[in-house]
This record gives C-alpha cells, sequence and structure tokens, in this order.
C-alpha cells in the first residue's frame, strides 16, 4: 500500500526519481534535521527566517524532531565539508539554504543516500534523496512594486539585485511590472551587489541609488543595511526583505516580504516521521503561506493600503498571477498576449528584463 | 615584583614547551568561555582537539580534511618563514595566492574541454609563475625604490581580490552557470582537476608539494649556504654584508620563493577542493599562513606541525558548532586565544622571570 502510493506519486515525479520515493516509505520515530545557513542568524533577515522555520519545527514535534546549524557557511569548498560532516553525525535530512550550496549538496548526497538533502532556491536534483524548494518572491515583490509606484515622489525607485539568476531577476521584473501599472513614469534603477549578506556592500549600493534621486529602495540582499541608509537619507522609504524588519517601523520600512520556512519545515520533517517523505520540487507562495506581507504602515496612504491588500488577497486566492499578460521583454518583442500567464519553466529560467526597464543583465 | 632577565639565548625547553602550554592555556579560558554560553566545556574541548583525530563515526573523514586544510597553510608558511629569517617581510601572501589561482585556473579553462597530460603541469608553473610575479612588484620596488615591502605587498591583496571579483565577473565566467558568477569548476574536468591521489586520504598533489617544500627547507637552512646567508642576515645583516651575501639578490630570492609558493598555494586549491574561482575564493590563508609560520617557530618541522595544528581548531571549530549549537564568532575567539597564549609565552624563551623584592626608597 504505501509502496504503491510512493511509486504512483514519484511516476509524476520522472522515472529518475522513483527509487528515491521507495527508499523513505518507512516512518521514524525521531528526527535528525540539519540547516546550513549562509550567514549569521542575527542577519535580521534571511538566514534569521529559516532559523525561524527550524524553531517553528522544534515547538511542533517536540521530542521527535532534534536540530543542529551552523552560520556563515561559505558557498566554496567549505560547505563540502560541513555537509559532509553533518551527514557522518548522523542527520537524517539537511536543509541548505543557499543557492551557491547547489553543487556541494549534490555532490554529497551522492555519498549520503540515506540521508535526505533539501536545498533551497535551487534546480539541480542529480541524485534521489535531493528535493528543492523555493518561495514564488515575485508574489510579494509584485504588492511592495505596487506600494513603490505609489508612493514615489522623483519617479525613481530602486532595486539591490544580489545575483544575475532567474529568481532576482523574476523579482526586479515583478517590482517594475506593478510600479509602473499605477505610475506610468516610474524609472528603475538597478545595482547588482554581487554578495546575500555584506551590510557594507548593501549601504554601498542604497547610497549610490539614493545619490541618483531613488526614493523608494527595494532589496533583494539579507541584511537591513539598506533601510538604515533609507533612514539617514530621510525622505526614502524601503521594505522588510525576508524578514519583517519591524525595527524600521513605520518609515523608512513601510512594508515588509516575510519568508515564512516554518509551514515547509514542518510539512517535511513530519513526512520523514511519518513516512511519506518523496522527492519533490517545490515552489510555494502566498496561498500556502510561505510568502507573507508584514504590516503596511502608516506611512502609506490608506487607499494605496487598501489596493495592496486587494492585490495580496487575489494573489492568495489564486484569481491574480503577478505575470499576467500583455507582457513584452526588454527588447519590444512579445512574452504574454492579453490575459495570459507566465508558466512555471519560463519564470524557473528567467534571464530577460521586461519592457521599461533600462539597463543590461549582467553576462 | 616580577622582573624580566633577557637571556643569553633562548631557553631550549621553553621553546618547546610553549606551544604545548599555550594550547593547555586555550583549553582552560576557551572551556571558560564555553562554560559561559551555556555548553559543557569538555564536550567542547573534546570535540574541537579530539573527535576529528578520532571519533569513530568522524575521523575516517576529518582526517584527510585536515591534510586538505593544512596543505596551503604549510605551503604558504615555508615560503613566508625564508624571508621572515632573513627580515623580509611578504605580507601580501593572500594575493599571491589569489594571482596564482587565477593564473593557474585561467590556463587550465583555456584549454576546456580538451583532453592532455600537459594541462594539468602547464597549470602548476602558470600558478607558480603569477605568485612569483605579483610577489615581484614589492620585491622590485623595494630594491629599486627602497620602498617597504610591508606595505606594498599587503596594499596588493585588496589589488588581487579586485582581480579576483572581476575574474568571477568576467573573463572566466562559467559560460553555462546560469548568471551566476564563478568559474567552471575545475574538479570537474578531469585534465585540469586535483584529485585525491589515493582514495580517502586527502592526499592531493598541494599536499605532496608541501611536504617537498617542508623537506626541502629544511635540507636548505641546514646544508645549504642560501639557508645559512639567510640566517645569517637575519641575525647579524652587518656581517652578512661584509661576508659578501647580497642583500638585492636575498630580496628577490625569498619574496620570489615565497610568492611562488604561495601562487602553488592557490592553484592546487582552485584546481582542487575549491574547484573553481569564484568572489569569495580567498578564504584567508595568505593571513592564517603568517600565524602558521611563527606558530612554527619559521622552523620547517615546526610549520608542518603548526599547519596541522591551524587545520585542527577549524575542522574540530565546526564540528563544534554544529555539535554543540555554538556561534561561528566563539570559535574565532578560541583560535585568537590559542595565538594570544602562544604569543604571551614566548617571552619565557627570550627572558627570564625573576621575583625580586621591592627595594625600600
Amino acid at each position: 500500500m504505501m509502496f504503491r502510493r510512493t511509486l504512483l506519486a514519484s511516476a509524476a515525479l520522472g522515472l529518475g526519481l522513483a527509487f528515491g520515493g521507495a527508499a523513505a516509505a518507512a516512518g521514524m520515530d525521531k528526527v535528525k534535521a540539519c540547516f546550513v545557513y549562509v550567514g549569521p542568524i542575527g542577519d535580521g533577515g534571511w538566514t534569521f527566517q529559516h532559523d525561524q522555520g527550524r524553531l517553528d519545527a522544534m515547538a511542533e514535534f517536540g521530542d521527535k524532531l532534534e536540530t543542529m546549524y551552523q552560520e556563515s557557511v561559505p558557498e566554496g569548498a567549505d560547505a563540502e565539508r560541513v555537509l559532509t560532516q553533518m551527514a557522518l553525525s548522523g542527520c537524517n535530512i539537511v536543509f541548505t539554504t543557499s543557492f551557491g550550496y547547489m553543487d556541494p549538496t549534490n555532490t554529497v548526497a551522492a555519498k549520503f543516500p540515506n540521508v535526505k538533502f533539501e536545498h533551497a532556491t535551487g534546480y539541480k536534483r542529480d541524485h534521489a534523496n535531493v528535493s528543492t524548494y523555493d518561495a514564488r518572491f515575485y508574489e510579494g515583490r509584485a504588492v511592495i512594486g505596487h506600494i513603490a509606484g505609489k508612493m514615489t515622489k522623483s519617479n525613481k525607485i530602486g532595486y539591490i539585485g544580489s545575483f544575475p539568476i532567474p529568481e532576482v531577476i523574476q523579482g526586479i521584473n515583478s517590482y517594475f511590472l506593478h510600479a509602473r501599472k499605477v505610475n506610468p513614469d516610474v524609472e528603475l534603477s538597478v545595482v547588482w551587489a554581487y554578495t546575500w549578506f555584506d551590510p557594507a556592500k548593501e549601504a554601498d549600493a542604497a547610497k549610490a541609488l539614493i545619490e541618483q534621486g531613488v526614493d523608494v529602495i527595494a532589496a533583494h540582499t539579507d541584511s537591513t543595511a539598506p533601510l538604515a541608509e533609507a533612514q539617514k537619507a530621510g525622505n526614502v522609504v524601503g521594505f522588510g526583505q525576508a524578514s519583517d524588519m519591524a525595527a524600521y517601523k513605520p518609515s523608512p520600512r513601510v512594508a515588509s516580504i516575510i519568508d515564512n520556512w516554518g509551514p515547509y519545515y514542518i510539512k517535511r520533517i513530519g513526512a520523514l516521521l511519518d513516512g511519506t517523505y518523496e522527492q519533490t520540487a517545490s515552489w510555494a507562495g502566498m496561498p500556502e503561506g510561505e510568502v507573507v506581507i508584514g504590516e503596511i504602515t502608516e506611512a502609506v496612504p490608506a487607499d494605496v493600503k487598501a489596493e495592496a491588500e486587494a492585490m495580496i488577497a487575489a494573489i492568495t486566492d489564486g484569481s491574480y498571477h503577478p505575470f499576467t499578460g500583455p507582457i513584452k521583454k526588454q527588447d519590444g518583442s512579445d512574452w504574454l498576449k492579453e490575459g495570459e500567464v507566465a508558466d512555471d519553466g519560463t519564470l524557473a529560467g528567467m534571464m530577460f528584463y521586461v519592457e521599461g526597464i533600462k539597463g543590461d543583465i549582467p553576462k | 615584583m616580577i622582573r624580566l632577565e633577557k637571556r643569553p639565548t633562548p631557553s631550549r625547553f621553553w621553546v618547546a614547551a610553549t606551544p604545548l602550554i599555550a594550547v593547555v592555556l586555550t583549553m582552560i579560558a576557551g572551556g571558560i568561555m564555553f562554560a559561559i554560553l551555556g555548553k559543557n566545556p569538555f564536550d567542547a574541548i573534546r570535540i574541537i582537539f579530539w573527535d576529528p583525530l578520532f571519533d569513530p563515526n568522524m575521523s575516517a573523514y576529518s582526517r584527510p580534511q585536515l591534510l586538505v586544510k593544512a596543505a596551503p597553510l604549510i605551503l604558504i608558511a615555508i615560503g613566508l618563514s625564508l624571508g621572515f629569517r632573513a627580515g623580509i617581510w611578504n605580507i601580501g601572501a593572500e594575493g599571491q595566492y589569489i594571482i596564482g589561482a587565477i593564473c593557474g585556473a585561467a590556463v587550465g579553462l583555456a584549454f576546456y574541454p580538451a583532453a592532455g597530460w600537459y594541462i594539468f603541469p602547464l597549470m602548476v608553473i602558470a600558478g607558480a609563475l603569477g605568485g612569483f610575479l605579483w610577489a615581484m612588484i614589492p620585491a622590485m620596488l623595494r630594491t629599486f625604490f627602497n620602498t617597504s615591502e610591508i606595505l606594498v605587498s599587503l596594499l596588493l591583496v585588496y589589488v588581487a581580490q579586485a582581480l579576483l571579483a572581476a575574474m568571477a565577473l568576467g573573463r572566466l565566467r562559467n559560460p553555462e552557470g546560469g548568471g551566476f558568477p564563478g568559474s567552471r569548476n575545475l574538479a570537474q574536468y578531469p585534465a585540469a582537476s586535483n584529485p585525491e591521489l589515493f582514495a580517502g586520504t586527502g592526499i592531493h598533489w598541494g599536499v605532496v608539494a608541501a611536504f617537498i617544500a617542508v623537506i626541502a627547507a629544511y635540507v636548505m637552512l641546514q646544508r645549504h649556504i642560501l639557508g645559512f646567508n639567510i640566517k645569517l642576515t637575519g641575525q647579524a645583516p652587518r656581517a652578512a654584508r661584509f661576508s659578501g651575501v647580497s642583500p638585492v639578490a636575498l630580496v628577490l630570492i625569498c619574496m620570489g620563493t615565497s610568492g611562488a609558493l604561495a601562487g602553488l598555494a592557490g592553484m592546487f586549491e582552485v584546481a582542487g577542493p575549491s574547484g573553481k574561482i569564484s568572489i569569495d575564493f580567498a578564504s584567508g590563508y595568505g593571513f592564517t599562513a603568517i600565524i602558521v609560520a611563527f606558530l612554527g617557530r619559521l622552523n620547517p618541522i615546526g610549520i608542518l606541525l603548526a599547519g596541522l595544528l591551524m587545520a585542527l581548531t577549524y575542522i574540530g571549530g565546526e564540528l563544534a558548532q554544529f555539535m554543540l549549537g555554538l556561534p561561528k564568532a566563539s570559535i574565532q575567539a578560541f583560535q585568537g586565544m590559542l595565538l594570544f597564549f602562544l604569543l604571551a609565552l614566548d617571552l619565557l624563551s627570550n627572558y627570564r622571570p625573576r621575583l625580586v623584592k621591592r627595594e625600600g626608597a
């Protein structure tokens, strides 16, 4: 019965994954889950939220779950060693929470077929015991883009990009599309920081944007440094990124995109405990509660707040997709026809800007 | 009151004993720190020093990793120790390490995807040459313009880091990398990779090179006239000059050797454990090697042991972090304590503490 269910499910995932599904069929009494973080837990952003997810899972499972974590693991040779040591020390499932762990995760997974590996935001699942999970951050970007378009006075909005990879490009496009929709004069400047977490670099990027006259800043990096710069500048607003960053309320932080990993971690660890664990490629968003918009503060006019809340409701109930046509690419060619919705495959490999964004994606 | 009296010659006993006492004191002070953090200090010390070597689950993997982590430290430190003995201060080994890696990787990537036995040897030469030339900049400036090689070599590290970022984002970027900075993975390109030579031992060509460097440096310092000249210049520069040692030649030889060895270390790292040129490829080996060189008393055998000890605190420190949930900063503080106690106790090899009664005024 169990065997058949996993076989059916894995057939849907593709032939190569069938063995992993079958191997996971037996339940467990106790699970040891391990987490690899790219920054310090105290970053107040990305890593902090993953650690909140870990704590949520601990609260959920109590004695049945033991967790270990390591923070500030560089995305290179050291990551492979940390992963191997975790697998050797008896972890049943290892969550690797940054894109740059993609290759090390798959390399180490090959050596430990009985340990489950879950890689955040990647696309490589080379072995049956590697799953990937990601969140539809672009849904949140649509909401803050709308707010940005309404809030800017200079009609110049900014975006601090981390790395030019599809996940970040999706965010930039979604942010810009929804700002343009409510403000046809809006111009977007993108600065690439080439880091996930480096408060000094992030602050420099924010400063550069502010000097160009940008008065609304969104960031795809992990620290609160851009908000601190916005606060210094005075008339600039921004958004909490990955975490609520409530310390900067009510302004410059006027809203936030919160990554809420708890539900996913609880689901996966729970599946391992009751024997229903299967290889997946998860991409959840607002409907599943993985992407949450934090409190929209009183610095935002009431009508704009109401519109933003209506958009959140529409995305959550599935009636609105942030990438709904007509949308043209930057070069003017058609991408989505009137009413057409972007498919996940295109989004996952998105390496083009939409019409109206100036500048090139670094190649 | 304690008075320090300079010893006529360094105490042999204290030279040998200080590293061991420093380790013990570090365990005590570190243990207190871990206890304050709410962790069992005995567990923490055991995990850092014992488990990587002897834990039945861990050691089979950790022991080889010690060699992987120690090899670049030893290779760089051996080169630095030659100059340090002669009073030539190459502080920029990190930069030479980076340039060696860039040159080695660039040669390997230029051949991609060709196969050929000659590719890896060419990369080795390119790595050594890159580090050598990068070290020649401060060396030449010192010999011709009398600039400080300390400042020039150190500042060139930041130039090298900027070059590294430019390469990871530009010329050496993996065209199939999905927009992410960083080169192709050399470890997955057989002709250019620096693999584990014997399965499960961690030994790659960089480890072999480190051992060769230790032996060569030992023989040279004991038996060769160059080694004698280096030691002489450090201890009595005027005497060295009278005996016909050319200071210019010595600067070029010491800087060049340390640059070439640092370049080699970078090249072996990029082709092996790291695999690729990326923005954060440089992990501070060049700076840590300075510590290793002094920890090892500028002695080749000492450097070998110091490199292994340093690697142990890295690997054991990582284990302790996730086994006990210790913050990373506490491990860095622990490593800092080790150096602090070592340097503090070093005083005892050159000075004798004496209790003296305060004389009445």
